[in-house]
């Protein structure tokens, strides 16, 4: 039977009825509308469904939606400034020609995000260890990795 | 994929609501391997239990005489920052780090990772290697059980009906003795352990003491390598020996062949790596040996 919750996501309280069955990928792409985040694998496995939950990456495809409520959900639609304006990373991974498909380009942009809130000054080995869980088929990460790094650099400023 | 979900408060209602959808309910604690269990329908279980509101489980503590106690819901994540883990049993937090992913890590848990009792399971070779037992609630109350015998086969463990995984405890390690594990594996953390071995032990005046191999992936659960333990255990350490011990722990492993490598490739991996963990952990002085073994 469907339950009334109240999900957070990006700042906002939304308040929809859930199946306890339904993940939080399902319930972001499918009831929200927010089909930023992807579903690759559905397993874990390849981190294109990764958001941020109270700040840290998380699986969204394998986290119920049911255990959601009371935390700040943060998914790449949210990550745009107010005014409109792409958060560095984003605009780091344009500038790098990191995205080709572009289907795991939101997992890895929220894995970085939370990486570089964390470690404002990784070196390229910890980048790419911090990259483990985002699977790209395209670019063979070499771009992905200098605009994280290129991110994290006009961040310090 | 269908269920009712229930959050329990307590571990009694917790044991009560096992007891009263009797096979029917399985525990959810971080839901990294429950959730694809029933996305994939190996089970199909009609209530799911979680018992992540159930205060206390998730702590990390040590006691006075360096004893530590890690609560089942304890986030792989939190054991691989750990400060007191890092400094008081760092190969603890060395083998955390190597499951999984980041995200993987934030919402997987010790207590998940035993009770999946996957062979593979990474948590598991270090903390047999460093003696450990598990706490267990149960309706006839509290038992402790060694690790070592907590699994019976893969995906099994000795959790009777009704029965909940409440804690692990680590002996103290001595300060001067060192652990390691290290996991083969394709991608690095992010996939299954081809083969995974965890070396403790101790070494004085060129001697090594209180050694234990423990190995994962290689048999139907984490086992002792026992033989390749008498070896090298109280013996004056030399190439010689490493080797004969890791032909030891090789012919002591049970290996199958599987998607991710032959039967025939484990077991000469399980020489390979235990050489080199025991090189490891003889030749550490300090910790922070971060070492997965990519293929590429």
């Amino acid at each position: 039977m469907k339950q009334l919750i109240t999900l957070r996501i990006n700042d906002i309280d939304e308040e929809i009825y859930v199946e306890p069955w339904w993940t939080l990928s399902y319930v972001l792409r499918e009831e929200l509308n927010l089909t930023g985040t992807k579903e690759g694998c559905l397993a874990g496995h390849c981190g294109a469904c990764t958001v941020l939950i109270d700040g840290k990456p998380v699986m969204s495809c394998l986290y119920l939606a049911m255990r959601a409520p009371g935390k700040e959900i943060l998914t790449i639609e949210g990550l745009k400034g107010d005014d409109g304006s792409l958060h560095p990373l984003q605009e780091a991974f344009i500038e790098h020609f990191a995205v080709q498909c572009g289907y795991c380009t939101p997992g890895l942009i929220m894995t970085a995000k939370a990486m570089l809130d964390e470690n404002p000054n990784p070196t390229e080995e910890e980048v790419r260890e911090g990259l483990n869980g985002n699977v790209c088929r395209c670019t063979g990460y070499t771009k992905i990795v200098e605009a994280i790094l290129a991110a994290a650099e006009k961040q310090k400023i | 994929m269908r269920f009712e979900y229930l959050q329990p408060l307590t571990l009694q209602e917790t044991a009560a609501l096992l007891a009263e959808y009797d096979g029917e309910a399985k525990i959810i604690a971080g839901g990294t391997d429950l959730i694809n269990l029933i996305r994939t329908k190996a089970i199909r279980p009609r209530y799911v239990v979680d018992i992540g509101r159930i205060p206390g489980l998730d702590q990390v503590k040590y006691d006075n005489d360096g004893a530590l106690s890690i609560g089942a819901l304890a986030t792989l994540r939190s054991l691989e920052t750990s400060k007191g883990i890092k400094q008081r049993h760092p190969v603890i937090a060395q083998a955390a780090a190597q499951l999984g992913s980041v995200a993987i890590r934030n919402v997987g848990t010790i207590g998940g990772n035993l009770c999946h009792a996957s062979p593979a399971a990474d948590t598991v070779p270090s903390l047999i290697a460093l003696g450990s037992t598990v706490k267990i609630h149960g309706p006839a109350g509290d038992r402790r059980v060694s690790l070592e015998e907590f699994f019976t086969a893969p995906g099994q463990t000795v959790l009777q009906r009704g029965e909940i995984l409440t804690e692990v405890c680590v002996p103290p390690m001595p300060s001067d003795s060192k652990g390691v594990y290290l996991k083969h594996a394709s991608r690095g953390a992010a996939d299954l352990a081809i083969v995974g071995v965890a070396v403790v032990a101790t070494v004085d005046g060129g001697c090594c003491r209180g050694l234990k191999i423990a190995l994962g992936a290689v048999a139907p659960t984490p086992i002792r390598a026992r033989d390749a333990e008498k070896v090298l255990d109280g013996k004056a350490i030399n190439d010689a020996l490493i080797e004969q011990a890791a032909q030891a722990a090789a012919d002591e492993s049970r290996p199958i062949t599987d998607v991710r490598a032959s039967a025939d490739y484990r077991r000469e991996m399980v020489k390979v790596f235990t050489q080199r963990a025991v090189r490891d952990a003889i030749a550490k002085k300090n910790e922070g040996c971060n070492e997965t073994s990519a293929l590429f």
